[in-house]
């Protein structure tokens, strides 16, 4: 019986995570979800959002754009787009990213080309700052 | 016997041709560096890809999406990754050799084939060459990242989707080591994978899907495409740094064999000017004694 969950986190560009963790709670396509241990065969798209992780009584919260999540009953493989830990976000940058993103998509309709493009510029930097703050 | 001043010179130009190549080969070595440590690093995510897309995949059979279906081949479509620059040895025209090899093959036995590249110097060759190419991509190598993959995907995937081409070969120099790299010709896709056993085994047992399996196959499989071009384009930067290296190193040392020689050179015409002003002196001096 695994009481922990071995949580590998990696990006295209890098292997974020890899420790062993009590707790995950994922941002799901279709709503958050936690995983503990001996948990059901899972595959999730994620979407973008904080993924947070419980190792004892620390909560670490990362920052991923989209992307996969693999479940097997003790190891969780996130395969993320993009991701950011909490501690390496700079918050002056993702409330800039914010304002901008908010300004542009206010003058959009849902019509333009470039509305999913900025909504997705905005939750991930609201996302950031969730992270983050 | 060669002048002594042209010599000199000579040597002054060789030894700053040498401070260049060796000036070159320390920066591609720094350079090397870094793109193994990208290699490195993007290696989790490319086999951790390709472990769910073949659990994936596996279990959905061939059908369950366009990119794992082979269908019969009537056009090509072929990426070819070279480097912007050049001065690194048989880099390039290795790679470009065997491309074209493949291209001309390709069209007396297929069909068309659709040219996508990579590089200032793949471009160049097929443009004296008037082949047309449908796509390229130059100056992209200096900084890569992702996206520049996503975006490369993007159109072989959309080409594949709408029935463009039926197969996608891919045509790169493989890193082995800073100072080896071979040509390889692999094909992207449709992505073969073997197909899962029908009889549970025991311990597989199927995942649950968030949302369908289909949908996530769908997603998932243009990712696979995309982490798989990116290892490409990784490979084929560090392959050039090594080889510019490997390059550069042989120039430097063939530029040391030169200057040595031409010292040599130098000395010795040196040295006959100086018996012949000598031999002028004495000669001189006999005729006055006589």
């Amino acid at each position: 019986m695994a009481s922990k969950i071995k949580l590998e986190l990696v990006t295209p560009e890098r292997l974020l995570v890899s420790e062993e963790v009590d707790e995950i709670i994922a941002p799901g396509y279709e709503g958050e979800f936690g995983v503990l241990p001996e948990h059901t065969q899972y595959l999730a798209i994620l979407s973008i959002g904080v993924l947070r992780y419980r190792k004892g009584d620390e909560v670490r919260k990362v920052a991923v754009g989209g992307g996969f999540a693999e479940v097997t009953p003790d190891r969780v493989v996130v395969l993320a787009d993009v991701g950011e830990k909490a501690e390496e976000i700079d918050v002056d940058r993702a409330r800039r990213a914010h304002e901008r993103a908010e300004g542009t998509i206010k003058d959009l309709s849902l019509d333009d080309a470039s509305y999913s493009k900025m909504r997705g510029a905005l939750q991930r930097a609201i996302a950031r700052m969730e992270a983050a703050g | 016997m060669a002048n002594l001043r042209a010599i000199r010179k000579r040597i002054g130009s060789v030894k700053s041709t040498q401070q260049i190549t060796k000036a070159m080969k320390m920066v591609s070595a720094a350079k090397l560096k870094r793109a193994q440590d990208a290699i490195v690093a993007a290696r989790p995510y490319a086999r951790k890809m390709r472990e769910v897309v073949q659990a994936v995949a596996g279990r959905a059979g061939k059908d369950a999406h366009p990119l794992l279906s082979s269908r019969e081949t009537k056009k090509v479509a072929l990426l070819v990754i070279t480097s912007d620059r050049g001065l690194c040895g048989g880099f390039n025209s290795n790679l470009l050799r065997a491309a074209n090899r493949f291209l001309q093959e390709t069209r007396e036995n297929v069909g068309e084939v659709a040219l996508y590249v990579v590089g200032r110097k793949a471009r160049d060759f097929f443009r004296r060459r008037h082949v047309p190419m449908r796509k390229e991509y130059v100056g992209v190598l200096g900084a890569l990242s992702y996206a520049h993959a996503e975006q490369i995907a993007g159109d072989l995937v959309d080409g594949f989707l709408a029935e463009e081409f039926d197969e996608v070969v891919i045509a790169f120099n493989e890193f082995r080591s800073a100072i080896s790299q071979a040509v390889r010709r692999d094909k992207l896709f449709p992505v073969a994978f073997e197909q899962a056993k029908e009889e549970g085994s025991g311990t597989e047992i199927d995942y649950l899907y968030e949302p369908s399996r289909e949908e996530i196959l769908a997603t998932l499989l243009p990712r696979y495409v995309e982490a798989q071009i990116f290892r490409m384009l990784l490979e084929s930067v560090a392959g050039e740094h090594g080889a510019r290296m490997t390059a550069m190193d042989s120039a430097t040392n063939n530029a040391v064999d030169m200057i040595s020689r031409l010292t040599l050179q130098m000395n010795r015409a040196r040295q006959a000017a100086i018996t012949k002003e000598l031999l002028e002196i004495i000669s001189g001096a006999e005729a006055l004694k006589g």
